[in-house]
């Protein structure tokens, strides 16, 4: 049973290196109006750290998108994120506004911070979560896959903040606009009793574009092993091309070299949702699958007709895609 | 150089049975060093090849057939074992085992530099042990840790493998950190030998010996708690079709175009 001292759900809004609001805390927000109203509509709330330089942006950002507060931590030094500094700034925000649901994406940043922050307040976390509902007696229903994939298991938290993280791709946005008055609070904050020990000496960037085309991609065609070689891949490309679609890969093919791991899709890449999931030679392990079975229309090429793939695939085409490709691109061409 | 390496024992997820009622087939599945760990150790042991005077000690928290992978890595080169087993123990979470283990480091070697854990282990997939054990011994953490970049005997430099890039970072000890898997498969000898490592003991923890409470351990002390555990079922039609070439060009062109139409 809710305990009643806690109220209101509260959102990690991470910024990304070049300063702008990484997408998964629009999809956060997004499921949080869903569950904010299963609540009775509670306030939703969001905590960001971000340089003195930027908070007037920032302030502009984040009005009519529905949010009741937004604390705000301003210092040159949170340039670069910090697991010392944010996290036990935050169990003091935390243990001051008493969420009775605290939300965190599960980037590599927010899998940090997230069991440092819930260790601290000795609260419950569930991390990766696929779904989050409310149940009958009003707590957190966070659903999330173990065992690889295999299993699905529903967890319940007997302490508060409630915590989950949940990873980019797996809620949908449908509007970021949502007019509301938004405060904008700077809470009191001192770095008494903190060091951060850990000095970042340099970055190397790693991601072609700030945004990755899977996130929003309508179409994806993603080639596994069953594609072979190089050859295989730009075949794949030019079918991409040829209807609009992104590239995406498994694991598998990043690993033999065959495409660039930016582009992975499963478990330990990205997880994706578009309307269409055209998988091409992709036996279907289940790592692969967890990262986009949450697509609308899967179809599947794979000229092995016992591939796992093909129980998963709505439309299943056993045959050879260096024949079938060539010859769509052919007809295409016409 | 006191290292304290964090093991875990998991079910092998690649061999994973499913009972008539879906549930999870327990018995019969194999235990193997969660894959994640092995690449931990082995980051641990290249240290000590780097640092002389480094001393390794592994703890696990687990049953008592966890004792089997503590030999394997004694034999690796690994200098003291710990097995964490009590059946209070049993059911905890991410934050009890945190807490638990943290406590074992406290109580066991007091005195270490570095923790090093596998950033995941295969089974559970939540990589919020090793953040929960810093965070119980609050000391710094690094994560996400793909190669040793320099180490001496006050600090340590690598870099992280993130969503966006890789980052260098340097720190001073104590800190915990939490190591990806490497390009390549650990492959090392089993230096100390089998028999050797038989010789050792391994150093059996219960609630006992860590001074805890039975209410702050196991599933009494775990804030979470599994309420529903079930098979994870597609809910797409799988159809599968075996045409000619042609006949499947043309499926595939209305399945797409089908999906435009809809868009448009």
């Amino acid at each position: 049973m809710p305990n009643g001292e806690n109220s209101g759900i509260l959102i990690y809004a991470q910024l990304t290196r070049e300063n702008y609001i990484h997408t998964v805390f629009f999809e956060l927000l997004d499921k949080s109006k869903e569950l904010a109203s299963k609540l009775g509509g509670v306030e939703i709330n969001a905590v960001i750290f971000t340089t003195p330089n930027l908070i007037n942006e920032f302030r502009e950002s984040f009005q009519n998108m529905g949010l009741d507060k937004v604390y705000c931590f301003e210092n040159d030094l949170f340039k670069n994120y910090s697991t010392e500094y944010y996290s036990k700034l935050i169990v003091n925000l935390v243990n001051y506004i008493k969420p009775e649901i605290f939300l965190i994406g599960a980037t590599t940043q927010g899998r940090d911070l997230a069991p440092r922050i819930s260790s601290a307040l000795h609260t419950g976390l569930t991390a990766d979560c696929t779904g989050l509902d409310i149940n009958e007696k009003g707590l957190l229903a966070a659903t999330r896959p173990t065992f690889g994939g295999e299993l699905m298991a529903t967890i319940l938290c007997k302490t508060y903040p409630q915590m989950a993280t949940v990873r980019p791709g797996v809620f949908r946005v449908n509007s970021v606009y949502d007019k509301k008055d938004t405060e904008f609070i700077f809470p009191q904050y001192s770095f008494e009793g903190l060091e951060d020990r850990v000095k970042i000496l340099d970055f190397r960037n790693s991601v072609d574009s700030i945004i990755n085309e899977l996130d929003s991609a309508e179409i994806i065609v993603a080639g596994g092993m069953g594609l072979k070689n190089e050859q295989g891949f730009a075949l794949l490309k030019d079918f991409a091309k040829s209807i609009g679609a992104t590239v995406g890969a498994t694991r598998a093919a990043v690993e033999a070299g065959l495409a660039p791991s930016s582009i992975q899709i499963g478990q330990t890449g990205k997880t994706v949702r578009p309307k269409l999931y055209i998988a091409c030679g992709i036996s279907g392990a289940i790592q692969h699958i967890v990262g986009m079975e949450n697509s609308e229309h899967i179809i599947a090429i794979n000229n092995d007709k016992n591939a796992p793939i093909f129980e998963i695939a709505d439309t299943g085409i056993v045959g050879d895609f260096f024949e079938i490709i060539p010859k769509y691109l052919e007809t295409k061409g016409e | 150089m006191k290292i304290a390496l964090c093991v875990k024992q998991v079910p092998d997820t690649n061999d994973i049975k499913w009972t008539e009622n879906n549930t999870l087939q327990r018995e019969g599945v194999e235990s193997i060093l969660n894959p994640f760990d092995a690449y931990a150790a082995e980051f641990a042991l290249d240290i000590k090849d780097k640092l002389k005077n480094t001393e390794i000690t592994v703890f696990t928290m687990g049953p008592n057939q966890a004792q089997d992978m503590l030999r394997k890595l004694l034999a690796l080169g690994c200098d003291n074992a710990v097995l964490i087993s009590d059946r209070k123990f049993a059911g905890a979470d991410t934050y009890a085992t945190g807490k638990t283990i943290a406590q074992a480091i406290k109580t066991l070697l007091p005195d270490f530099d570095l923790i090093i854990c596998g950033q995941f282990a295969v089974d559970g997939d939540t990589a919020q042990t090793g953040p929960c054990i810093a965070s119980f011994l609050d000391i710094a953490q690094v994560t996400y840790v793909k190669e040793l970049v320099n180490i001496d005997n006050k600090s340590i430099e690598v870099t992280r493998e993130l969503d966006d890039g890789t980052e260098r970072v340097k720190v001073t000890y104590p800190v915990l950190l939490c190591k990806l898997q490497d390009d390549f498969e650990p492959s090392r000898p089993l230096i100390n030998g089998i028999k050797e490592a038989l010789k050792k003991e391994i150093r059996i923890c219960d609630l006992n010996c860590l001074g805890l409470e039975p209410e702050n351990v196991g599933l009494k002390g775990s804030p979470t708690y599994v309420s529903k555990a079930f098979r994870n079922i597609s809910n797409h039609n799988a159809q599968k079709y075996e045409l000619s070439t042609e006949e499947s060009v043309k499926l595939l062109d209305e399945k797409i175009k089908s999906v435009e139409v809809k868009n448009a």
